[in-house]
């Protein structure tokens, strides 16, 4: 993880300083069925939040319906909630999480997640990204979207 | 609530409070296959995925290989479950509607679809212009005007007989005079003076399709499409029950077809935590076998009812859009300008795909819902308003009276009894129509469903039932009002003797405005035709994703092509239109079953959410 490491060295210095840290609340958008493609960003995220000791927010997109995760809302917000206390355990961070419920999430994960950004008022997203092939030029990646249209900073971690 | 920590998405968890979540172990999607081909990614069920596609492939296949073989194949299928089977749809129908106003009535219809505490998701607008947009559309384009007009026309007029078929009875006596009227009649009808049974038999011979003498009474009846006993002669009584029998189709049975179904799919989904497929509503029945074989052939059912129903929606629509280019720009008619129109339609749809349920289906129905409203009022507004408005109360009590009749699923004569007496409408319209609502009820019910999670069952079946039913007879009251009026008190018939496809733009051309007006038509009709591509393609994968709603979005893509592709082939093969109806109506038939058997399972889903 060389860009984190460089991060880690700006960060240090600015709070050893007694600055601001550089990002205090830090979104990571979570895919409860595919947590294992997600372990990088999920590391790099835990790793700069115990930096600045910022909060991570953990974000999940799910529709009412049942699906492979949960059969309702409340039970999806549940077992997000239970993920982001097991990173914060693991990690020794700050974790919460955040359950957005979407009519379709298949299409409307981008503006779900938008709108999540200004919703937990995230100064920084985490999120996972494949690397871009021929089909992102019709059809961008859901990082790539975001890392576009956001008011936060965005750090894309191809993976 | 069992720990979410333990458990991370295997099996469904232990009753919340909220709702009778129904305990199993299947894991939604655990039978699916993921992954990718080339860039796009795929997330389908084994095997219902594959089942319905090469079987659609295949059927493509032999309509097109064999073409004449096919044709007499399916319309040998056509007639004979419409004719078969026509007490079986009608009673059923008839059951639905009952069944629906049960729900209202009783207590079961307080629960709430999603748990107690659950909120609707969309305002009522929002949801009644999908749900309308999904279960209609381009029909009511398509018979709004000639639907109307064919049972005015048939009951005003066509050929009725009546005769004592054992032999002429002697003239006074006391239990036969109504018949020897009529025969009386009938001869000089006929005009076969003194008529013999064996010339009234000819004569109904000659007058029925062929293969179907023995369906007709041998003392009463209608040998034309006129509904019950017509009105032959009566103009004003004609006018109402051609109006009754509109309503009749487009009104409750094809509405509580669609809520049962809709009903099903949102219970077990949202209060019971199973997927979003037909298969669900039968695991108070199966049980755990549901996931298994028995599951399977349900939900293929279902996509073969849907994507065969769709087609011959979409059938439908590129005839009517092609009509009224036709009329309107003079554009040819035929076969190429109607792939032209599939294939472009089918790309406006992929966009709406693309843009998923709330970016595209949502809004093209709001669309349509405020030009349909348009057209509606301008048609109202420049027809003789009054008339229409009187009309409206007028059909809507002629309905009524009517409909114990013309739902009575007695259509055939049975041990000599006189029946109905009006086969060819009671099957030929009443039974198909069944069909068609029923085979269309997998993609409506579970279009319905996805957008109704936080109403009260009694909310919901009286929004789903009454409300798009009162509509309805609104629409074919002014639509058809206003044409029947253009016969009646003008004298204006272009539209009674037009095609089927082309009556509702000769009933615009002689209003102000035509051009608009009809342009207006052609759009509403292609954007329903988008809608509907559109949503059947997001619930044929919902059903081909093992009720996943969350599947890579080029599976739909693949559907809504797919779609287009089926349609395009069929209008092209010999059999047309025709072969696509058969398969509407042959998976109709054993839908039906399936209906019936989930009425008992939303009664049993009901009852346990009241014990919570």
């Amino acid at each position: 993880m060389g860009i984190a490491s460089e991060v880690t060295g700006t960060g240090c210095a600015g709070a050893s300083n007694g600055e601001q840290p550089m990002f205090s609340k830090i979104m990571v958008p979570v895919d409860l069925a595919h947590t294992d493609r997600l372990a990088k960003a999920i590391d790099t995220a835990c790793a700069l939040a115990s930096l600045w000791g910022a909060e991570l927010v953990f974000v999940g997109v799910a529709a009412a319906v049942p699906g492979s995760i949960a059969h309702n809302p409340q039970e999806f917000g549940d077992k997000l909630t239970a993920f982001a206390d097991s990173q914060a355990a693991a990690h020794g961070i700050t974790a919460t999480a955040h359950a957005a419920i979407s009519h379709d999430p298949a299409t409307d994960l981008d503006p779900t997640l938008l709108k999540a950004v200004d919703e937990i008022g995230a100064d920084l997203v985490v999120m996972a990204s494949h690397i871009p092939n021929l089909t992102d030029y019709v059809w961008p990646s859901n990082g790539g979207t975001v890392a576009t249209r956001a008011s936060a900073s965005v750090f894309v971690v191809r993976g | 609530m069992s720990d979410p920590t333990e458990d991370d998405g295997q099996g469904i968890p232990a009753p919340e409070g909220a709702s009778d979540l129904i305990d199993t172990e299947y894991e939604i999607g655990q039978d699916n296959i993921d992954g990718s081909v080339g860039p796009f990614g795929f997330d389908i069920h084994n095997p219902v995925f594959m089942i319905s596609g090469i079987a659609i492939v295949a059927f493509v296949f032999y309509t097109l290989a064999l073409p004449e073989q096919a044709g007499s194949a399916f319309s040998w299928l056509f007639s004979a479950v419409t004719k078969g089977f026509d007490w079986f749809f009608l009673g059923a129908a008839n059951i639905f509607v009952l069944f629906c106003i049960l729900l209202i009535v009783t207590p079961l219809g307080n629960v709430r679809l999603g748990g107690k505490e659950a909120r609707p998701d969309y305002t009522y607008v929002g949801w009644f212009a999908m749900l309308f947009a999904a279960g209609m559309g381009i029909g009511l384009m398509f018979y709004g005007v000639s639907e109307p007009m064919s049972h005015y026309s048939s009951s005003v007029g066509g050929v009725s007989y009546s005769v004592d078929y054992t032999g002429p009875m002697p003239e006074g006596e006391e239990d036969t005079p109504e018949g020897w009227a009529d025969r009386e009649s009938f001869d000089a009808a006929t005009g076969i003076s003194g008529a013999t049974p064996a010339d009234v038999q000819a004569k109904i011979d000659a007058a029925v399709p062929e293969g179907q003498a023995g369906l007709f009474s041998p003392t009463q009846g209608r040998t034309d499409w006129a509904p019950l006993g017509a009105a032959a002669g009566n103009q004003e009584e004609a006018i109402r029950l051609g109006m009754a029998a509109t309503i009749f189709h487009w009104g409750l049975h094809p509405w509580a077809i669609y809520a049962v179904v809709a009903l099903a799919l949102a219970l077990f989904s949202y209060n019971k935590g199973l997927p979003l497929t037909i298969r669900s509503a039968f695991y108070p029945i199966l049980g755990d076998r549901v996931w298994g074989w028995p599951g399977h052939v349900i939900d293929t059912l279902a996509v073969f009812a849907t994507l065969f129903g769709l087609a011959t929606s979409l059938g439908f629509g590129a005839t009517q859009a092609n009509a009224g280019l036709n009329e309107l720009f003079g554009i040819p008619v035929g076969a190429t300008t109607e792939v032209i129109l599939i294939s472009a339609i089918t790309a406006i749809a992929l966009v709406s795909v693309v843009r998923g349920l709330d970016g595209g289906v949502k809004v093209l129905s709001e669309i349509n819902m405020g030009l349909a409203a348009l057209l509606l009022i301008f048609v109202l507004l420049v027809g003789p308003t009054l008339a229409v408005l009187t009309g409206f109360v007028d059909y809507l009590v002629a309905y009524f009276q009517y409909l114990p009749q013309l739902s009575n699923p007695v259509t055939q004569t049975i041990a000599g009894d006189a029946g109905r007496g009006d086969v060819n409408f009671s099957q030929g319209w009443t039974s198909f129509y069944w069909a068609w609502w029923i085979s269309w009820s997998p993609f409506v019910g579970m279009f319905i469903a996805r957008v109704s999670r936080g109403r009260s069952v009694r909310e919901f079946v009286i929004c789903v039932l009454l409300i798009p039913s009162l509509v309805c007879v609104l629409w074919m009251s002014v639509f058809g009002g206003v044409a029947i009026s253009q016969v009646v008190n003008d004298g204006y018939t272009d539209a009674q003797d037009a095609a089927l496809a082309l009556q509702l733009f000769k009933m615009l051309d002689v209003l102000p405005l035509a051009a608009i007006t009809s342009f207006v038509g052609i759009v509403l009709v292609i954007v329903f035709f988008v809608t509907s591509s559109d949503s059947g393609s997001l619930v044929i994968d919902t059903i081909t994703a093992g009720g996943k709603v969350d599947a890579p979005v080029p599976q739909r893509v693949f559907w809504c092509v797919f779609e287009g592709a089926v349609a395009i082939v069929l209008l092209l093969s010999a059999g047309g239109l025709g072969s696509l109806q058969s398969m509407v109506i042959s998976t109709g038939l054993p839908f039906t079953i399936v209906l019936l058997i989930m009425c008992w399972a939303i009664f049993r889903g009901l009852q346990a959410e009241r014990r919570i």
